[in-house]
């Protein structure tokens, strides 16, 4: 099986299903790039990090439509067109920008359904880049996938690597459900073993990244990498760790979450977001109210602190919960 | 361009609908039995008819907070509709949308909106499925004086002209945003001036001459099934209610409703023009008001009639699958 990065993967998955289905569009800010400019060129970026590379090339200027920059406009555009017979993927360069179009998603795509009483479907998925360690500063940096797991109505996937990431967007596309698929811009390099040909990875199915005895750690996106790491790391001093990778916040496999905290009896949750609300809390808190009687300790959260993400780069490594980070959380679990 | 005696009859029935709908709901709001926010669209009949009259079921609108017209003249039933705005299970949407929500996408009626300006993005995307699937169908965003002013618009303007698509942005521009004045509110005055600057056609009508709307959407329409892009129309007219039921309206001049009523009502011209010029007589048109009072009764009927939502749905509906 080949070697393939987490950006090959999503742009993979995009081509896979437009050739699949031809109602499958893909909208964004040059998500091909260079219209108009005196270059000439049909394809100047193919996505500012080039995960739709191509696209324009085989499915034509009809099917890959770059937007002006105006998120609500391209946004509630994807969602009347779901409405009406297509099954858009729209991307919103950085996640940071949805506060732009924050009432389309909020107020229309995640409620058009239940207002309707059922009656109608929006297959739409929104694409974006979020997350720290890229010197991005405050606006390009946050995490905010517990905002949109907080909204009913709405699906949220989080990949943490290349495999996931398109078995996760291929499923995506093919839901008639609207999802918000989460890329980590830290990660896009990454490499793993990728079919090349289409897969479907189920949402709420967690992915159990390492077998363990004493510690449940539970990890999304990139912060999956930093619990592997811990748990590596622990195992030298004979502390077992299970580490759990939700795969999607919404639904959130509470399931395997919950049996593995019974069978450790004690939980780590590590989480990039802003630490107040975020899926840290909320699965901490599950936990707490399901497996009280199972605890052998206070569970912990690993989170940044409440801050938003600072620019200078010593500052932003303070900033991102790292391995040692989730090490002492979970010694702190174990040491009572 | 003629409309046949047939086309006048179902504008004429349209908009007494519209009106016997939205006067009866005053009056049964009143009566404390319908739950949460009502905003009447009596006294700007004209426009939704003359707009819905050039489109048909594969043609998607999308309304605003105050539809109850767009809906009727779109097509959707008044019984289910009645029902909805009681939150009956009967009604368009289960009972959970309201009024601010009635939506039937199997008539191309995309939904009220509780959000001001919200829909003209929506259109976008109804009018990029008819571009790309190539139906030939337009999308129509119905805004207000006061949606005219949120950034949504514009942006959604500015989108429908670069990627060309079918859609018309139709301003009803009744005088007020909530309780301030368009004339304090709307920057340059008229809707109708922002046209030119996302490069479309711009038309400014009397909102109660039906005729009036009628012709402008009648271009509008043809430019966008032709493949030429967006248009703009903006429609005066009135509100003879509140904006919302409950509404004390001291921001208007005590008269003001009253003297519009007798001067300007769309109802009144459309049915002297079409008596003076003997399109169709007064025996008809009398008998198509006798038919709307006796169509919303039945809808009142039906919706008091109808029973509340079981208690499972509140959990249905919020995934296809989850």
């Amino acid at each position: 099986m080949a070697q393939k990065t987490y950006r090959a993967a999503i742009n993979e998955a995009l081509k896979l299903e437009m050739r699949r289905d031809p109602r499958v569009i893909v909208l964004g800010e040059d998500v091909a790039g260079g219209r108009g400019g005196s270059a000439g060129v049909e394809e100047a970026w193919g996505g500012p990090f080039g995960m739709t590379r191509g696209l324009i090339k085989e499915f034509g200027a009809e099917r890959v439509l770059d937007t002006p920059i105006t998120e609500a406009a391209f946004i509630g555009a994807a969602a009347g067109a779901a409405m009406t017979g297509l099954r858009p993927v729209a991307e919103i360069m950085f996640v940071d920008f949805s506060g732009v179009c924050f009432d389309q998603i909020m107020n229309q795509i995640a409620k058009i359904r239940y207002m309707f009483g059922g009656k109608a479907k929006l297959p739409l998925v929104i694409r974006t880049l979020y997350g720290a360690g890229f010197r991005a500063g405050s606006q390009h940096s946050q995490c905010l996938y517990p905002i949109y797991t907080h909204l009913p109505g709405l699906k949220v996937a989080i990949p943490s690597n290349p495999y996931d990431a398109k078995g996760l967007l291929i499923s995506a596309i093919r839901d008639d459900d609207p999802v918000m698929f989460f890329e980590h811009k830290a990660i896009l390099g990454m490499k793993s073993e990728v079919p090349d040909e289409a897969y479907e990875i189920p949402f709420g199915k967690a992915k159990i990244v390492r077998e363990g005895a004493d510690v449940t750690v539970v990890a999304l996106g990139r912060m999956v990498h930093m619990a592997e790491r811990a748990a590596a790391a622990l195992a030298k001093d004979e502390i077992s760790c299970e580490v759990i990778d939700p795969r999607t916040t919404s639904p959130l496999d509470t399931d395997a979450i919950l049996s593995s905290v019974r069978k450790t009896g004690r939980l780590v949750a590590v989480d990039e977001a802003y630490p107040r609300c975020n899926m840290a809390t909320d699965i901490v808190a599950l936990a707490s109210q399901e497996c009280w009687r199972d605890l052998k300790a206070a569970p912990r959260m690993v989170s940044p602190p409440h801050v938003s993400v600072p620019f200078a780069a010593s500052l932003e490594d303070l900033y991102i919960p790292n391995a040692d980070a989730v090490a002492a959380a979970v010694r702190l679990t174990v040491s009572g | 361009m003629q409309q046949s005696r047939d086309d006048l009859c179902r504008a004429y029935r349209t908009m007494r609908l519209i009106r016997e709908f939205d006067e009866r709901l005053h009056i049964e709001f009143a009566t404390g039995e319908i739950p949460g926010f009502v905003h009447l669209y009596a006294g700007e009949e004209a426009v939704a008819a003359g707009i819905c009259a050039h489109l048909a079921d594969r043609d998607n609108i999308a309304s605003t907070h105050r539809g109850h017209g767009h809906c009727i003249a779109k097509g959707c039933d008044t019984k289910a509709m009645m029902a909805e705005i009681y939150g009956r299970a009967s009604g368009l949407c289960g009972g959970k949308g309201g009024s601010m929500h009635i939506a039937d996408l199997s008539k191309g009626m995309m939904g009220a909106n509780g959000i001001v300006g919200a829909g003209t993005a929506l259109v976008c995307g109804a009018a990029l499925s008819a571009k790309t699937l190539g139906t030939g169908a337009v999308a129509v965003a119905f805004t207000g004086d006061g949606g005219s002013n949120q950034g949504t618009v514009f942006e959604s303007m500015n989108l429908a002209s670069v990627w060309k698509l079918p859609a018309i942005f139709v301003f009803e521009n009744n005088g007020y945003g909530e309780a301030s004045a368009a004339e304090w509110a709307l920057a340059g005055g008229d809707i109708v001036r922002r046209a030119a600057a996302f490069d479309m056609p711009g038309h400014q009508v009397d909102g109660n001459d039906y005729f009036a709307v009628w012709e402008a959407m009648r271009q509008a329409v043809e430019r966008a099934r032709a493949g030429h892009g967006p248009s703009l129309i903006e429609c005066r007219m009135t509100r003879y209610y509140g904006h919302f039921e409950g509404d004390t309206q001291n921001y208007r001049a005590k008269d003001e409703v009253e003297t519009l009523r007798r001067t300007a009502d769309c109802l009144d011209a459309f049915r002297t023009r079409v008596t003076a010029a003997g399109l169709v007589d007064a025996a008809a048109l009398d008998a198509l008001d006798a038919a709307a009072k006796a169509d919303i009764e039945a809808a009142i009927a039906f919706a008091k009639a109808s029973p509340l939502p079981p208690a499972a749905a509140l959990h249905d509906d919020v995934y296809v699958a989850y």
